[in-house]
């Protein structure tokens, strides 16, 4: 469909921008309480008045001059696109910072409406904003939004309707730099005719005075002589103020966001510490900050385990009463092989991956997981990380796709790869289904508890040989800390639906036909000849029973399915018949750490490349194999 | 007591003070392998000097002084060890103890030399930060761009903001170190001239939490050891 209008979302990270989004679109875009969650664009259409409007949801953006990998996603897509208006979203409990990127944009003259959102929060902090007095400073239309109640957001479109038609530049004689800045600028703009880049003029001028990387790249391969001059004029600017030329720059438009908060926001300190402080007090502490997170996740890990074994357990029952037991080929094909497959997916879902979204969707809505990155930098350093990748990391418990794509928060190459690598050791909530339902539910809680264990001592040595071999330092944290909020009930049932559909839209099928080909293969005995062929690694140097060596193959396509499967392929419902409580605990260990999912896999090659992807799997199914043989060789001595 | 024998107390203080600022006897007559008792007489000789506070069982603590005195000493070793180790090329393991006995005969004006000479490095080769100079300059380039050594010296106090205590606020006066990661704590709003203050820091050399115009940011002590302060 072709759109009449195109809208951007642009503005700093954690303001409210998706929550615009979804509320215009009625899309799922996944939000949370942390910075960096977007990192890609996501577009989206709108019917306002007969016109149809396309809208485009940014990564978050602190400035033009980037710093990490979702923020030229961004850059470039404003200043490259030409969307029709930009809507920057801006957060009013932190106007100064918000402004400073507002006026970055009023330089490019792209067409703009600001939303100040979350004015609720800022009016329980104590701050009002003139917002009459902001729209006149900056000659731009300001609308107050509460985005999570979708308040004001249908304002936000009417006022990106008249932008867009009026067509005029906003104002872009809303930060002018000193004389001896503009004088340069103008020089430079005079020999940037030369070269055409795309960008607006003065833009790319002040963009090369401050050495901004990508810029000059760009500018290098048409004509390098401009970047002499561009370095000669930024040298005579730093020579003047004795700093660097683009701290000027960055001290001049802080200097104008400052001026303009002064004009337009009353601030109104509260005597007690807000709800948000009180638990920041708790939640950071040197020491009950960690006990308390140590705390949470035993809990989640424990609540899982003991309301999942028993959802599982009962949904499995009711369907098994069922069970009409009718001999011959076919009802044996349907039932033990399709109904199975069905009942066997649903009490898994239902049981451990439902519950499991909705707990995670509470933490990122909550605002914990910054509260997290930062408990843990100091750890991650040992590994050759820093604080930030511990997000992706948490994230990689609901799955590792969206992990991995996460891992763009990440500055540099180097941590981001690693940071990748990583994720895909993290027992994503598909392993956990493996080793809540098999091993917590037959062994016991407390060796489902020891192979979390294995894995995050796991995590930790190939986190420091991983450090060790790729040389260089990690660059350090500079995050943003967002403050604690309470989740919205509704927000995070719908959050926790997006991240579980597409499990029954792809993998139900899958795992019901997996299900009936296994059945159909038991039946006529290719299964055995599969497994026999497979028996040198699951029964030799595993000690597992033949018939797994299938399922491993399967669990390539989805980790759950080696357990849903597994009923299937012993022949009975009972898998205490089948296993003894030791190769239960291998084939979990093994299918924690053997390959990544066809999913993720995909994403690491979409991420990061065949190579590195392909380097990653090697070594992945090297480790299980290494791993689960040496633990069936020593659990024999105990067990 | 020789000028030297104070500066290595005054070293020894400064690395082993927590951040409640007091070092203990015993742990100061384990580090510099003296006798509790005698300890305990440099110190009160050094108070008498106006170097430490210092109280009998709690130990001593450095006064703005003694701490401007420690810094200066502490930045005239590493400049030393940076010079062994990438000028003259001395093997690791014997810098740390030539730069210690190199320290306290090093002049001034040598010591501004120094850094120009090498080009005003901020680690130590073992890591550790190097302390700013006390001159009336906005930043290294400035200085390092000087032909003369005839720059003033600062009359403020500057520190870097790690050692700013929980709730106490500050002015930033520079930051040292480059490229992006210095534009993005400009973007971020740290720029020179804003007022920070410090909300919490957690254990073990983890991360600052700071509050900067109205946002609070936590920064990884590395780069905080970047960021210099003058208290207000």
């Amino acid at each position: 469909m072709k759109a009449d209008l195109v809208i951007a979302l642009a503005g700093n990270a954690n303001v409210g921008k998706s929550s615009i989004f979804n509320q215009l679109t009625g899309l799922g875009q996944i939000i949370g309480n942390w910075p960096g969650k977007t990192v890609e664009k996501a577009e989206g259409m709108l019917l306002h008045h007969g016109k149809h409007i396309k809208i485009i949801d940014l990564p978050g953006i602190y400035s033009l001059s980037t710093y990490s990998q979702e923020e030229i996603v961004s850059r470039e897509y404003i200043a490259l696109q030409h969307p029709d208006v930009v809507v920057n979203v801006v957060d009013a409990t932190a106007l100064e910072r918000n402004l400073f990127f507002t006026l970055q944009l009023l330089e490019m003259g792209t067409p703009l409406v600001i939303a100040l959102n979350l004015v609720d929060a800022a009016k329980k902090k104590g701050i009002t904003i003139n917002e009459k007095k902001l729209q006149k400073l900056l000659n731009t239309p300001v609308v107050p939004t509460i985005a999570t109640k979708g308040i004001g957001v249908h304002e936000i479109v009417d006022n990106a309707i008249i932008q867009a038609t009026r067509r005029s530049p906003t104002n872009k004689n809303a930060l002018r730099y000193g004389p001896e800045i503009e004088t340069r600028i103008e020089k430079l703009e005079r020999v940037l005719t030369k070269v055409e880049l795309g960008y607006p003029l003065r833009w790319t001028a002040i963009k090369s005075l401050e050495g901004d990387s990508e810029i000059v790249n760009k500018i290098n391969e048409k004509d390098p002589t401009v970047i002499v001059a561009a370095n000669i004029l930024a040298g005579e600017i730093s020579e003047i103020h004795k700093e660097p030329c683009s701290t000027v720059i960055a001290s001049e438009r802080y200097a104008v966001a400052a001026r303009i908060v002064k004009e337009v926001q009353t601030f109104k300190e509260s005597e007690k510490p807000s709800m948000s402080e009180r638990l920041d007090a708790l939640s950071m502490h040197s020491v009950g900050g960690y006990v308390l997170m140590f705390a949470i996740m035993l809990s989640i890990l424990i609540f899982m385990s003991l309301f999942g074994g028993w959802l599982s357990e009962t949904i499995q029952n009711l369907f098994e009463s069922l069970n009409p037991h009718l001999p011959g080929v076919w009802p044996d094909l349907f039932w033990n092989g399709g109904v199975v497959g069905l009942y066997a997916t649903l009490s898994v879902a239902l049981g451990f991956i439902l519950p499991f979204y909705l707990i995670l969707g509470f933490l990122e809505d909550s605002g914990y997981l910054p509260k997290i990155a930062y408990l843990m930098d100091r750890p991650c350093h040992s590994i050759g990380l820093h604080g930030k990748a511990c997000i992706p990391l948490m994230l990689a418990f609901g799955c590792n796709v969206p992990a991995c794509v996460g891992c763009r928060i990440m500055e540099t190459k180097r941590d981001r790869f690693i940071a990748i690598f990583l994720s895909t050791l993290v027992p994503c909530s598909a392993r956990t289904v493996v080793i809540l339902g098999l091993v917590g539910a037959y062994v016991g809680v407390q060796w489902a508890l020891l192979l979390y264990i294995v894995d995050f001592a796991l995590i930790f040595v190939i986190g420091r040989i991983l450090n060790r071999f790729h040389p260089g330092v990690s660059v350090g944290i500079i995050m943003e800390m967002p403050s604690y909020r309470l989740p919205s009930g509704k927000v995070i049932l719908k959050q926790a639906w997006n991240r579980f559909k597409p499990f029954l839209i792809t993998a139900l099928p899958l795992i019901i036909l997996g299900s009936i080909i296994i059945e159909a293969m038991r039946i006529t005995d290719v299964l055995s000849l599969v497994s026999n062929a497979l028996s040198p690694v699951t029964v030799v140097w595993l000690g597992l029973p033949a018939f797994t060596g299938f399922l491993f193959i399967f669990g390539i396509l989805r980790k759950e399915a080696a357990l849903i499967l597994l009923m299937s392929a012993a022949g009975t419902a009972d898998i205490r018949s089948a296993m003894s409580p030791m190769q239960m605990i291998v084939f979990a260990l093994v299918i924690m750490i053997y390959v990544p999912c066809v999913a993720t896999i995909a994403a690491l090659v979409r991420e990061i490349g065949w190579k590195k992807a392909g380097l990653i799997t090697l070594t992945e199914i090297g480790l299980a194999m290494f791993i689960g043989g040496l633990a069936f060789r020593l659990l024999i001595l105990f067990m | 007591m020789p000028q030297e024998h104070i500066e290595e107390y005054l070293e020894a203080i400064y690395d082993i003070a927590g951040r409640d600022g007091t070092a203990k006897t015993t742990e100061i007559a384990e580090r510099l392998k003296n006798a509790p008792a005698s300890v305990t007489e440099v110190f009160q000789r050094m108070k008498q000097k106006g170097f430490v506070s210092y109280e009998p069982h709690k130990g001593a603590s450095l006064t703005t002084k003694g701490y401007k005195a420690a810094v200066k000493i502490k930045r005239k070793h590493r400049l030393l060890e940076v010079f062994l180790d990438k000028m003259l090329h001395l093997p690791q393991e014997n810098i740390h103890e030539q730069a210690c006995k190199m320290e306290h005969v090093l002049t001034d004006e040598t010591e501004i030399a120094l850094c120009k000479t090498l080009k005003g490095p901020t680690q130590c080769p073992h890591g550790s930060p190097i302390p700013p100079c006390n001159l009336e300059v906005k930043n290294c380039q400035e200085c390092l761009s000087e032909q003369t050594l005839s720059l003033e010296k600062r009359e403020k106090d500057i520190v870097a903001i790690t050692s700013l205590k929980h709730g106490e606020k500050a002015k930033i006066v520079f930051v040292r170190g480059g490229g992006g990661v210095m534009q993005r704590l400009c973007d971020l709003g740290l720029t020179n001239g804003t007022i920070v203050s410090i909300e919490r820091t957690a254990p073990m050399n983890g991360p600052l939490e700071i509050c900067v115009r109205g946002c609070k940011l936590v920064i990884g002590k590395g780069i905080a050891e970047k960021i210099f302060v003058q208290k207000t």
